[in-house]
């Protein structure tokens, strides 16, 4: 710290990404307007130009960000490095702006993003919660109600799904003993493209904004204005990345484990992480493909959805919720994984009936492709098709039960210590409890003529996002957060950001699902004072205020433990997983200097002399298949 | 043995108070229809699975963390998992959700029971009001009348977006489609006499909070005569005719009579006023130009209103409807030059 090291900004991807993305749009802008004055058209017309301009200000932004130089280099023949060293010329933040190979590093650029992203999507929440405390309208205009609603939506799932590839791409080459993912430079990639994605979705805000909601149902979206189309092409791209992601996962798991590590010997997070990944590469195409339909409906004239070109309008949906339903799961798989990752560790106790846990992951992921339409019960698709999906749908209760009694199995006769991940583990699974007993009223069909599109919707899926993500992704954030840092955070801050969060949640959730019982419809501005559920509504908004109070007690925890926090010992929670045998913070290459072999089962908590991992006895890293 | 009793007594104590409790403070809101019956049966059935569900694993968790937690540093028993145990939480939950599954297609098909005589309704679903066709007798109404204990057979369409039609005391919902043969069907048999109110229940756009429409539910013979008054028409002057068009056509979604700005331009003292279109030409706004816009909204399009498509309801309005709309919008300018 004696010389200060001086950055300049246009060194740093970051800078020289967005840089370049603004030129890209300005090009594109530029190009269509162009051919449509030698054409002999008018030459202006925001729709097409600002499409092209925003797709090649994305493509602008991965050349100037840097995410294909190497393969460029590679395609000449050129030598390029392996080593993903940060640049020693630069300081140690530097790296996190910067291109780097390095799973750890993109690991906490996914994270890092994911919890700012999470923080906008939720300054949306608290808007327009803020204009539904009491009936009428009294902060925001309609239009930008439901902008706001519809953004909240869909940048808390692009802050899921980075926090999603945050624990996938830190945790899993750890978990599994391996230096580095399968693709590095796709890593980077896949990481990097999100940047430009999620401005996109942003910029929706300023381009007249969308008012759909995410789900973005045309003939509502074909008539939207221009910021639709950057919602269209910002999903895009941050679908691009899940796809890339899983596929990167999927092959390190099956090459990269270290020896002796066979499947049920893995840590149970990386089946999760792999049923996540099968669903990620399989399915986000479709959400891809809907949306852009609905784009080229725009843009080119092509009539999928129009009814007044033979197009239909349920056909839409159907493409929607193919990918939009197992996403669901893909929030949520990972949340699971760690509950069942950290209850041993917390119980002193190995995980109850390991086989199950993994194979109910697996089933869940299998299962929910099959259930997609109990959306469209009331959507007014064909009759007949509602009683085969309400019998698929409720099939999903049994892999999840599975979990539950395993979980209680897991806590039964253990000696259980409450330190913060261990509470926002607990918490996560009573509350994701909550979220999944409040499903199968949506699945019998007949109720959920009643419950479709109400504010019950919005409390059961707030539940099962909470249960299934945000706690177990605050549990995993403390969990290793000496691991990312080698310091702790402060104890009494976690518990109070829990013992805030949690009641706070539960308050919110179940007023949401009490008014929408009594008729409150999801997405609207302002609500009948004849209802009576004015106070309830008040409530939930306090509560929202609450949980975000929390959150920001979270953050300031983190920066402070940071800056001052006590330095952490290697191994704080008494773990047996490899990573916690590793020095704190991680060195760069994992296990390069510390090879391992597994020469036992990972949960064998309470067994006197059982050993899981044994290191320095292998003679070289290799794939283990 | 002695922590499962324990258990067990904690489980059902739980069960009861959060199932009587959910039970006791009114979950629903007042039943006004047949089908709401069978949907609220099925309800109360998942209210009390879910308080045992709720109960069985919270009671076993508070006991764990009360009774199991650490006293000082030592490990936890060391069992592994309990196959038998595994497949036991399978096969129950599957047999249960079956169970469920089966009540959901009995209740749906109740829900769904077709009565012959029913009164035929088309709901008609555009940004942003509903306008009901009482197709039976040849009439339109802007407010959704309804026999009581007779069913009613409500085609729900729409004319621009995806609408939802709910009246949550009648349980039911249906999204209202657009597009040839993408009429759906709802039957509703209310049960109760009294005023409520339909609620677009799928987003559709600006004003889709304030898609309301009233519903009154009346005795048959008072039905009956409402029907045989609409049945003749609006008598009266074509001024007043025009009027009465302007709600039930759902003209008034967007148009004020008053200068209130909405989505649309306002009606008031629009008649012979100079109207600057999308493209900066201008044209006065005689009956020709009038009927034109209400014809083919599309035609000319006023400045700052670029952005509002809106519906082609004129297109199903006859001639005469039109004209006398054209009078009345005529009037209001009339007034404000008295």
């Amino acid at each position: 710290m004696s010389a200060t090291k001086r950055v300049n900004i246009f060194s740093l991807s970051l800078v020289r990404g967005i840089v370049f993305q603004i030129l890209g749009t300005l090009v594109g802008i530029g190009v269509v307007t162009l051919i449509r004055l030698l054409m002999g058209l008018p030459a202006w017309k925001a729709e097409p130009a600002g499409v092209f301009g925003a797709f090649l200000g994305v493509l602008f932004f991965l050349v100037g960000a840097g995410t294909i130089r190497d393969w460029y280099k590679m395609a000449l023949g050129e030598p390029v490095s392996d080593h993903h060293a940060a640049d020693p010329e630069q300081p140690g933040w530097a790296k996190y702006f910067n291109i780097s190979y390095d799973h750890k590093v993109i690991g906490i650029q996914y994270g890092v993003t994911s919890v700012v992203v999470m923080l906008l999507a939720g300054s949306f929440a608290l808007i327009f919660r803020a204009e539904l405390a009491r009936a009428g309208l009294q902060l925001i205009e309609l239009d930008m109600f439901n902008t706001l609603v519809g953004l909240h939506g869909i940048v808390m799932i692009a802050s899921i799904l980075l926090g999603v590839g945050a624990m996938s791409n830190y945790l899993v080459p750890l978990l599994i003993g391996a230096s580095d993912m399968a693709f590095p430079r796709l890593n980077a990639f896949a990481y990097w493209v999100n940047v430009p994605g999620a401005l996109l979705v942003v910029s929706s805000l300023f381009l007249g904004g969308f008012d759909t909601g995410w789900t973005g149902y045309p003939p509502l979206s074909a008539r939207a204005p221009l910021g639709m189309q950057m919602f269209f092409l910002g999903v895009y791209f941050i679908g691009l990345s899940s796809i890339l992601g899983s596929l990167n996962l999927i092959v390190t798991v099956i090459r990269m484990r270290a020896p002796g590590m066979s499947y049920f010997r893995m840590p149970i997070f990386v089946w999760a992480a792999v049923a996540t990944s099968i669903i990620g590469l399989t399915a986000t195409q479709l959400i891809g493909l809907s949306f852009q339909m609905v784009m080229f409906q725009r843009l080119f004239g092509m009539g999928f959805f129009d009814p007044a070109k033979g197009g239909n309008v349920i056909l839409f949906q159907h493409l929607f919720w193919f990918y939009s339903h197992p996403a669901v799961y893909v929030f949520i798989l990972p949340g699971l994984g760690i509950i069942s990752e950290l209850l041993p560790v917390f119980v002193r106790k190995p995980l109850f009936g390991y086989k199950w846990i993994a194979m109910s992951s697996l089933g869940i992921a299998l299962v929910g492709f099959f259930v997609w339409a109990h959306h469209m019960f009331t959507a007014g698709m064909e009759e007949y098709l509602r009683v085969p999906f309400m019998y698929s749908t409720l099939l999903v209760a049994v892999p999840t039960g599975v979990k539950f009694f395993s979980w209680v199995g897991t806590m039964w006769r253990g000696r259980m210590s409450f330190e913060t991940p261990m509470l926002f583990t607990l918490g996560a699974v009573s509350i994701f409890l909550l979220g999944g007993l409040t499903g199968p009223p949506n699945a019998t069909v007949a109720t959920d003529l009643h419950l479709q599109d109400s504010y019950w919707i919005v409390g059961h899926f707030h539940a099962t996002m909470f249960g299934g993500f945000v706690f177990p992704w605050f549990a995993a954030i403390y969990y290793w957060f000496p691991k990312f840092t080698g310091k702790m955070y402060n104890e009494k801050l976690g518990k109070l950001h829990f013992w805030l969060m949690f009641p706070a949640f539960y308050l919110m959730s179940l007023g949401q699902m009490r008014v929408g019982l009594l008729g409150m419809r999801r997405r609207i501005a302002d609500y009948d004072p004849a209802l009576g559920f004015d106070n309830t509504q008040t409530l939930v908004t306090i509560a929202g205020y609450v949980i975000a109070f929390s959150v920001l007690l979270f953050l300031f925890n983190l920066v402070r433990s940071i800056r001052s926090g006590e330095v952490a010992v290697a191994n704080p929670w008494n773990s047996r997983s490899p990573e916690f045998q590793l020095p704190s913070p991680i060195p760069e290459h994992n296990y390069a200097e510390h090879p391992f072999v597994v020469v036992g089962e990972p949960y064998d908590y309470g067994l006197a002399d059982a050993e899981y991992v044994r290191f320095g006895a292998a003679s070289e890293p290799a794939a283990a298949d | 043995m002695k922590h499962f009793i324990l258990v067990a007594i904690l489980v059902a104590i739980l069960t009861v108070a959060v199932g009587t409790g959910l039970s006791a403070i009114g979950l629903m809101p007042e039943q006004a229809s047949l089908q709401s019956v069978f949907i609220d049966q099925l309800f109360q059935k998942h209210v009390w699975t879910i308080s045992f569900l709720f109960a069985l694993i919270i009671g076993f968790m508070l006991y764990s963390i009360v009774v199991f937690r650490r006293k000082e540093d030592e490990q936890g028993d060391h069992f592994e998992g309990n196959t038998p145990l595994e497949i036991v939480w399978t096969i129950i939950p599957l047999i249960t959700v079956l169970y469920f599954a089966y009540l959901g297609s009995q209740a749906l098909a109740e829900v769904r029971r077709a009565d012959p005589n029913a009164t035929n309704i088309t709901a008609v679903g555009q940004q942003w009001s509903w306008r009901f066709e009482y197709t039976d007798y040849g009439f339109i109404s802007d407010e959704l009348r309804l026999p009581v204990n007779r069913q009613s057979l409500i085609m729900t369409t729409s004319t621009d977006v995806i609408h939802s039609f709910w009246v949550p005391e009648f349980r039911v919902k249906q999204d209202a489609l657009p597009g040839d043969g993408m009429e759906r069907e709802l039957r509703i048999t209310p049960t109760k006499v009294g005023r409520y109110k339909v609620r677009c229940a799928e987003l559709c756009g600006t004003q889709h909070a304030y898609m309301l429409a009233d519903v009154i539910v009346m005795e048959p013979e008072a039905f009956d005569q409402w029907v045989q008054e609409q049945m003749q028409g609006p008598s009266g002057t074509p001024v007043e005719r025009g009027a009465e068009w302007y709600q039930q056509f759902g003209c008034a979604a967007c148009h004020s009579i008053d200068g209130t700005p909405r989505v649309g331009p306002s009606w008031k003292g629009l008649f012979g006023e100079e109207v600057t279109l999308a493209d900066g030409s201008t044209v006065i706004a005689d009956e020709a130009y009038l009927f034109e816009s209400i014809r083919d909204p599309q035609a000319k399009i006023v400045q700052g209103f670029e952005t509002v498509l809106m519906p082609p309801t004129g297109q199903s309005m006859t001639d005469e409807q039109v004209q006398d709309v054209i009078e009345f919008i005529k009037s209001l300018s009339e007034q404000e030059s008295d």
